[in-house]
């Protein structure tokens, strides 16, 4: 039954796309022909709703056989509604957007005509994702990084605390795209410059939460190690860091989004690719159809990272409690 | 029974005092006075007294995590100045490291020397012996109050500590888990012979458990009285000669007892 509601939207998505007949013809849907095969925008689009349909399917019956009725299929089934919301959603947007042309254009393109982009932009797009993506790894990890470091020092040492947090607490709260026009001129390149502002966002986070677990480790816990002979070195790597972990993740969560946000405006205002970038060539020529589809990407990329970085947090913070799988 | 010790003095605490600085007058303020006494090896001894007379800031003193100011505290023969694993310290409430599974709660000691991997059946040893074989995966939070507190008796004792300094290890626990401890203790104790210093102000816990009690009052914390118990173990609870020791002890408490000044009086 839940299954039903989960794919029937999707199914409905599909059948309107296939049956709905083209009513404005200014809408011009490209063909391709890929590996052999003759696709066009309708059929991709159609290919999509497809490997939709086909992955809840498969997860359903998945859960089915291990007759698993803990949480994850509990989680699963309480998203069925929505499901279906998202599939009539999708069938009404092709209906006003490609089929009837009822929307606005050429701001709000139908999902086959954003399809398009995929199918006709598939390399700009990949190599513009793949800089992305490169460019967030870079600046983020170097925030991340230093703010752990920062954190730990002045969490641990209380002259570093004198000197250090006041100016953590004035520069964290000035937005890092602030910045850009030092960083242009300061950095060699346009890439070290961006890395250089994602990473001073996610560098304020991850180091005031990391000073502040520091510092809330129960003082025992220390004096404990040091009745088995243990030396600073070994207090700040095995205690004081490990008490801090779930703070250095909240940190490091709410870096990512900070991160994002850097990236993306950092790319639309001077970088030579990106996805910010794909954007702002786009819009030059009102494609904006391609903006779309670097909007689904940044989507998808984006909360993927978020789910590898939730992912790490739950096998690293699997002794707290309430987090047990 | 002491007499059969061959009454080795293994930690002398001579003339002893410490004093801390009131936060609130800035004065400083004496918590210890001419604190002095020995232990011999392999003795059990419970300091016993009121919250506020100084028994903790002892074991804190003994175990080196505050320095003495006044006076001299020697374990063999060499003055404590810091700690270290020859003295094995158990915490009021257990104090595991929540990220550590239990097996590397215990075995943190040796890590921290670098000789886990040679102690690897030890660790068992002592996982069985404190009864929690099935557990050693289990992460603190997993298991009860009792279980982590035998997990932290564990991870003194495997270091094999020449003391073992013992804070309130049962204050937070009921009275059917405290008493399982107490006896893990006394088998603990048996079986190593370790000496043992335990600070409580549970009475049936030190009359259970020593072959001497430390009187301590208050204001500034200093000895009452030394108050030597024969009986062999295990002792009953219940016997003539227990509660006769127990009401020996309430009257010494209740002659230290300052008499209120009648202020609520008419």
């Amino acid at each position: 039954m839940k299954i039903l509601w989960t794919i029937s939207g999707f199914v409905i998505a599909f059948l309107v796309n296939l049956f709905f007949p083209q009513v404005a013809e200014t809408v011009r849907i490209k063909e391709y022909v890929l590996g052999g095969f003759r696709v066009d925008d309708n059929l991709a689009y159609r290919l999509v709703l497809m490997a939709i349909i086909a992955y809840y399917v498969a997860y359903s019956i998945f859960l089915i056989l291990r007759k698993s009725n803990g949480n994850r299929a509990v989680k699963f089934y309480a998203g069925a509604k929505f499901r279906f919301a998202m599939g009539i959603a999708l069938a009404a947007w092709d209906v006003l957007g490609t089929k009837l042309l009822i929307l606005p254009q050429p701001f709000f393109p139908g999902p086959a005509i954003i399809m398009d982009a995929f199918i006709g932009d598939t390399e700009f797009i990949l190599r513009n994702t793949l800089y992305s993506l490169r460019l967030f790894a870079a600046g983020f990890s170097t925030g991340v990084l230093t703010g752990i470091v920062t954190g730990l020092l002045i969490g641990w040492y209380p002259k570093a605390r004198y000197w250090i947090l006041p100016v953590l607490n004035i520069c964290g709260v000035i937005p890092a795209v602030a910045w850009m026009p030092f960083a242009i001129t300061l950095f060699p390149t346009s890439f070290a410059a961006a890395t250089f502002l994602i990473a001073i966002c996610s560098w304020f986070p991850v180091a005031t939460m990391t000073a502040d677990g520091v510092q809330g480790t129960p003082k025992a816990l220390f004096e404990l190690s040091r009745t088995f002979g243990a030396g600073q070195l070994y207090q700040i790597f095995h205690i004081a860091i490990p008490h801090a972990m779930p703070q250095i993740f909240t940190g490091i969560m709410t870096a990512a989004a900070f991160g994002f946000t850097t990236l993306v405006m950092a790319e639309m205002m001077g970088q030579p690719g990106g996805l910010g970038y794909y954007i702002n060539t786009s819009k030059v020529w009102s494609a904006y159809y391609k903006v779309f589809a670097a909007i689904v990407v940044m989507a998808v990329l984006f909360s993927a990272i978020l789910k590898v970085v939730g992912s790490v947090q739950r096998y690293v913070l699997r002794w707290q409690k309430g987090v047990v799988r | 029974m002491t007499d059969i010790f061959n009454r080795e003095e293994i930690l002398k605490i001579q003339n002893v005092n410490r004093s801390f600085i009131d936060e609130r007058s800035g004065e400083p303020r004496q918590i210890l006075k001419d604190i002095q006494f020995s232990v011999f090896r392999g003795e059990f001894i419970s300091i016993l007294g009121a919250s506020g007379c100084g028994k903790t800031t002892l074991l804190r003193l003994i175990a080196g995590l505050d320095s003495v100011q006044e006076g001299k505290i020697v374990l063999n023969g060499k003055p404590v100045l810091r700690p270290d694993s020859k003295r094995g310290y158990v915490f009021q409430q257990g104090c595991l490291f929540p990220w550590l599974t239990v097996e590397d709660n215990i075995a943190m000691g040796l890590k921290i020397r670098g000789v886990q991997k040679q102690n690897k059946d030890r660790i068992h040893a002592f996982i069985e012996k404190i009864g929690l074989a099935g557990f050693e995966k289990n992460f603190p939070h997993q298991i009860s109050g009792g279980m982590a507190q035998r997990v932290a008796i564990a991870r003194a004792l495997i270091n094999d500590p020449e003391i073992l300094l013992l804070d309130e290890p049962m204050g937070a626990l009921d009275s059917f888990t405290r008493a399982e401890i107490q006896d893990l203790l006394l088998e603990l104790r048996k079986e190593r012979n370790t000496t043992m210093i335990l600070v409580t102000h549970d009475i049936d816990e030190a009359l259970y458990l020593s072959d001497r009690i430390v009187i301590m009052t208050p204001r500034p914390g200093r000895i009452s009285e030394v108050l030597e118990i024969r009986d062999s173990f295990p002792r009953e609870r219940g016997s003539a000669q227990f509660l006769e020791k127990r009401s020996q002890i309430l009257e010494r408490f209740d002659l230290a007892r300052v008499t209120p000044t009648a202020e609520y009086m008419i």
